[in-house]
């Protein structure tokens, strides 16, 4: 059932909550977490869509903030919430109010949402989109265990993923992090089966594509090799080889479904690879509330520094993967001083900008 | 093997257990356990992400079928019942490594054979030599079967390799049975290379029972004699014998359930704290409290046995158990089974366990019921208090998994009075809607190497001990009592209780 209200407050929302549980005869609550989404107009159906499908996993209460814009001096004094409570069928397995703000109440957003989370359950943030620069710090984000960005819509999705680096706080983590699972999974199962010294890594997927360079940021920072990120057309990641001292490890992915993981000396095989729905994604993502130090360490190592690797392992000649002892002792260096090198000029252009 | 992986990392919980390369072979691989249960759960296992890339499932059975037949079997088996929703690609995925070996199980041709493809795939995918023999095939076949693996060299185990062998309930129909039967199976397989399914220890209300009593405070201060009423272990189930009478004649509701499932939960809510969660500590603590439980001394008193008869269930006319196609009107198989047992230890010294298990009850459910004493004293006089029982602590097994606390509450008005209410905590409610099957839990663990869910030699034996002489009794004295189906069971088991002063709960 849906209860609308407008010019509203938080205890008449909370009101409205439970007389919709009364009125569908389920007072009990099983619900393990709050999910505030914080987006716009225009991303709010989607994002609500996967978060509800989500909840079938993770029953939750979800809470959608949109910002509304003004669109004059007058509006922008006048502040106004409106919000749209749902229960039962049209809430997936929870509970769902969408509030929207109007006016100065927009820039105050946690004073809504804190009397609205559910006593003693975790809170998670999602920002589908337009994520803050530093989301620990957030006034929403701050009230949340775990805050989920996706710097695969950001404008410059690199350059986000330093910002996100700068700004790391335990409990973020990343959409394109997430999405690179089933990758990090099979790689580390193939690693599995050969027991063997990695020696170089190449990483090939789709320019403007964070998830590309998180792959990559993690095997250089797990593996201890020059890694080399390589653009091609996509869809998404396409390819990742490892060049070892018992051949090399293809995995390969061209149509975004079915991937093939060719190891030297053994037969080819074919492994399901599809690119998850944001659903799946958000599911992932809830599924642990606890910070994801893998993510950290990984992302810390530095977009620069994985692109000036990259750049000279390029200028060096294409085929040539390995790193020369010194170069790899070079980098250990560096890396336990906890500095990226002195970039040289980044090859991707956004980077660069 | 993960520690030399540089990609592995204890931290990283994202990364799930991926069995290394192996494959699975399903002897009896037509049969309905294998359709149901089996197939869908590889699917969703490989769907999941859980299954090494190159798994290979081989059916064996004696149909006339080619590869592309039993992959097609497969195919439907998957879309009708697998769990979670149906991928093309995962499909492809797996039908790369689907063979079917036709042959019976005397046919050294077809185990020959059944050696080539495994030879094959271990060239075509990659297995490694890594493969489970699944045994889902009727207990008379074990021994043939377990025989031919070891004669065709199917259970060596050579660099580095294993082969594990998978068993289904019964595990024999009495103690001595069950002894032939693990010397069969442990002189072809290593013991830490026979996996048991029961498939009880796979569901994740089971393994909840171990996080609820150990995880937390608030339970086991007063999981004992001193707080402790009796515990109550059901498993009903609503449905006949169908077209089980060749199986279940002769064999009858305590063999079937009581032995494996049944004791095996009361194991679980008996048992010490194990040192740590790991295989040997849990059996050990298991075999403990197995080896603990002790015979009421009449056992024509403290024991029940049934038959459904004639009679309504669930709005449908069903018939009785004597009359079911292929079972002897004058059999004395029992289709319900009430036992008392108590278990010789400080925690639990005079409190009673009440087990039964039955077929064509009133409706299906699992669950363990633990009954606790009515307060000491009570500050409210009697009509206050009329309706309020005992206080309980109930694990819905299934289906509706969860977990009730009764306890009682002050009705809303002017007068005092206290009448029971119950907090509910249900999985579907709190967790993911889909809880992985525990087959699919089982046949991951099996590829792994994890036994811990899986009942040992020494715990099966125990069993059969708790159980052979009751069912000598019965085989002595008396016959089943007559229950109409649909109900909860015959009125010899509610006396049996009411002679302690106890009822049954109604699930």
């Amino acid at each position: 059932m849906k209860i609308d209200l407008t010019d509203t407050t938080a205890s008449k929302i909370n009101k409205a909550l439970v007389k919709g549980r009364r009125a569908i005869g389920t007072p009990a609550v099983g619900m393990v977490l709050t999910l505030v989404i914080v987006t716009d107009e225009e991303n709010a159906y989607d994002a609500l869509k996967a978060a509800n499908d989500a909840s079938r996993e993770h029953p939750s209460r979800t809470l959608v903030v949109i910002r509304r814009v003004s669109r004059s001096p007058r509006d922008r004094t006048k502040s106004r919430l409106d919000a749209e409570v749902r229960v039962g069928a049209d809430a997936g397995t929870g509970e769902t109010v969408v509030l929207r703000l109007y006016g100065e109440v927009a820039d105050h957003a946690q004073s809504v949402v804190l009397p609205l989370l559910l006593p003693d359950a975790p809170v998670v943030v999602w920002w589908p989109v337009d994520a803050p620069l530093d989301p620990a710090n957030d006034p929403l984000g701050a009230l949340a265990q775990r805050r989920v960005t996706d710097t695969y819509a950001a404008e410059q999705p690199v350059r986000e993923l330093s910002a996100r680096a700068d700004t790391y706080a335990p409990g973020d983590t990343d959409l394109s992090w997430t999405r690179i699972t089933p990758w990090r999974s099979m790689l580390a199962a193939a690693l599995d089966q050969v027991v063997c010294e990695v020696k170089g890594v190449e990483v090939e997927g789709e320019e403007f594509n964070p998830s590309c360079e998180l792959l990559a940021m993690w095997l250089a920072d797990r593996l201890d090799v020059p890694v080399r990120r390589s653009l091609s057309s996509g869809p998404g990641l396409t390819a990742v080889r490892l060049d070892t001292d018992h051949g090399s490890i293809a995995l390969d992915r061209a149509d975004g479904t079915v991937a093939t993981l060719s190891i030297e000396g053994q037969p080819d095989r074919a492994v399901a690879l599809k690119r998850r729905d944001t659903a799946e994604l958000i599911a992932e993502e809830l599924r642990r509330l606890d910070p994801d130090d893998t993510y950290a360490s990984a992302l810390r190592f530095g977009v620069d520094r994985l692109h000036a690797q990259s750049t000279a392992l390029r200028e060096r000649g294409t085929g040539e993967l390995t790193a020369t002892p010194g170069e790899s002792a070079a980098a250990t260096k560096e890396r336990a001083a906890g500095k990226a090198p002195v970039p040289a000029p980044p090859p991707g252009k956004k980077a660069a900008k | 093997m993960s520690s030399s992986n540089p990609l592995r990392d204890p931290a990283d919980r994202r990364l799930p257990r991926i069995a290394g390369p192996s494959g699975l072979v399903i002897f009896g691989v037509t049969g309905d356990l294998s359709r149901k249960k089996l197939m869908p759960a590889v699917y969703d296992l490989a769907n999941r992400g859980l299954l090494p890339p190159g798994f290979s499932l081989v059916g064996f059975a004696r149909r006339e079928w080619q590869h592309e037949d039993f992959a097609a079997e497969v195919h439907d088996a998957v879309k009708e019942h697998a769990r979670t929703p149906f991928r093309e690609e995962v499909w492809q995925q797996l039908i790369q490594g689907m063979r079917f070996v036709q042959g019976t199980f005397d046919d050294d041709d077809a185990f020959e054979r059944l050696r080539g493809t495994i030879e094959e795939l271990d060239k075509a995918q990659g297995t490694g030599g890594n493969f489970a023999f699944y045994l889902s095939v009727p207990p008379r076949s074990f021994p043939v079967v377990i025989q031919q693996l070891k004669k065709h060299g199917l259970a060596d185990q050579t660099r580095g390799s294993w082969r594990r062998a998978v068993i289904e309930k019964p595990f024999g129909h009495d103690l001595k049975s069950a002894e032939e039967l693990n010397k069969v199976v442990h002189e072809v397989f290593a013991p830490d290379q026979v996996f048991r399914i029961d498939h009880y220890l796979g569901k994740e209300t089971v393994q909840n029972i171990l996080a609820l009593r150990f995880a937390n405070t608030m339970f086991e201060p007063i999981w004992n004699r001193s707080f402790v009423d009796h515990v109550q272990i059901t498993m009903a189930e609503d449905i006949g014998i169908g077209g089980r009478a060749g199986y279940y004649d002769g064999i009858g509701a305590a063999r079937d359930v009581i032995q494996n499932h049944l004791l095996q939960l009361m194991a679980l809510t008996a048992m010490e704290e194990p040192a740590s969660f790991d295989a040997d500590a849990l059996a050990a603590e298991k075999t403990k409290v197995l080896g603990a439980v002790r015979l009421p001394k009449d056992l024509g008193k403290d024991t029940v046995r049934g038959q459904y008869a004639e009679g309504w269930q669930g709005g449908e006319k069903v018939i009785g158990y004597l009359q079911e196609d292929g079972i002897d009107p004058k059999s004395k198989t029992d289709t319900y089974a009430a036992i008392k047992v108590g278990v010789d230890n400080r925690r639990w010294a005079g409190v009673p366990f009440y087990l039964r298990a039955g077929k064509r009850l009133g409706r299906r459910v699992t669950e363990i019921a633990v009954v606790f004493q009515r307060a000491p004293h009570s500050p409210f006089d009697t009509t206050a208090t009329e309706e309020l029982g005992q206080n309980a602590i109930v694990i819905r097994v299934q289906p509706d998994e969860g977990v009730t606390v009764r306890f009682g509450s002050k009705v809303p008005g002017t007068s005092m009075e206290i009448r029971d209410v119950s907090m509910d905590f249900a999985y579907g409610e709190s967790f993911t809607e889909s809880s992985p099957e525990a087959y699919e839990r089982l046949i991951l663990d099996v590829l792994l190497g994890d036994s811990n869910l899986f009942p040992r030699t020494e715990e099966v034996e125990l069993s059969w001990k708790i159980l052979d002489p009751i069912e000598h009794h019965w085989d002595k004295h008396g016959k089943p009592a007559q229950y109409p189906a649909g109900t909860w069971g015959p009125v010899e088991a509610d006396e049996m209780l009411e002679r302690d002063g106890r009822s049954w709960r109604r699930p």
